[in-house]
């Protein structure tokens, strides 16, 4: 049973990639490569929503890792909104808030890029 | 393809894929949910092992999906018990050293954290070689 969905939207020069699920080992590589489409057309400022994600594990958060740097790179960022408290309590539990940035909506996190 | 499953003798047995995940999940958290316990807590049980049967999977068996994985609950003396054996190669979790996050995202690398989370999430995480086989032993104390 693959129960995952990924797309992203554009706004304001922000990209937008929503995600919805479960996202676990199986299915990180969909998130994977929604990243290399959005580096591919040098889209460096990326927001996740993460409304409609019920479930994460250490596969999905790793997708993050690898990606954050080149986005940083080149003047963007990957910042997160929209967290399920379960799902949050995940990014908690390995420090992520440290180093990255989460809002409560994806519209506080557009404005930061600006 | 699921192999054979069955919840009423506690046990569940996937081939090594993470197609299985959800299936484990499942296993999981309907077990857990069967002795009545708190689902928010089943939640990170399932996490858990879904963790376990990913090292498994990507360690143990190299990706390769001819191998199988058996996971059977039980709960006593307030605690809730999952063993998970696998028949690849010796894979010591124990053994892997915390994460350092800030240091793999300049490598720009994924990956490492499903110990850690294991440790964190469970009271007890035990690793035993049992010569062809591997037993991983994750358990949860219950107040």
């Amino acid at each position: 049973m693959v129960d995952f969905k990924v797309s992203s939207r554009g706004q304001d020069q922000v990209s937008i990639i929503d995600v919805k699920g479960y996202l676990d080992a199986h299915t990180a590589p969909e998130l994977e490569n929604e990243f290399n489409k959005l580096i591919e057309k040098e889209q460096f400022k990326v927001v996740v929503n993460f409304d409609g994600l019920n479930y994460i594990s250490s596969a999905g958060l790793g997708v993050f890792m690898a990606y954050v740097e080149t986005m940083r790179e080149h003047e963007g960022d990957i910042k997160f909104s929209n967290l399920k408290e379960d799902v949050y309590n995940i990014f908690d539990l390995l420090g992520f808030p440290v180093l990255y940035e989460f809002f409560d909506n994806e519209e506080d996190a557009i404005v930061k890029f600006k | 393809m699921k192999l054979k499953g069955n919840i009423a003798n506690n046990e569940l047995m996937i081939r090594s894929s993470t197609d299985h995940l959800s299936d484990v999940r499942e296993f999981i958290t309907s077990s857990w949910a069967s002795y009545g316990y708190d689902a928010k807590e089943g939640i990170k049980v399932a996490l858990s092992v879904d963790e376990a049967c990913t090292n498994i999977i990507k360690h143990a068996y190299h990706n390769v999906a001819d191998g199988t994985i058996k996971i059977k609950v039980d709960s006593k003396k307030n605690k809730f018990i999952v063993r998970i054996t696998d028949k690849g190669s010796h894979f010591d979790p124990n053994q892997v050293p915390d994460p350092d996050i800030a240091g793999r995202q300049k490598k720009r690398k994924g990956g490492g954290l499903g110990m850690f989370l294991m440790k964190k999430l469970m009271d007890e995480v035990q690793y035993k070689d049992k010569g062809k086989t591997n037993e991983l032993i994750l358990v949860k104390y219950l107040n």
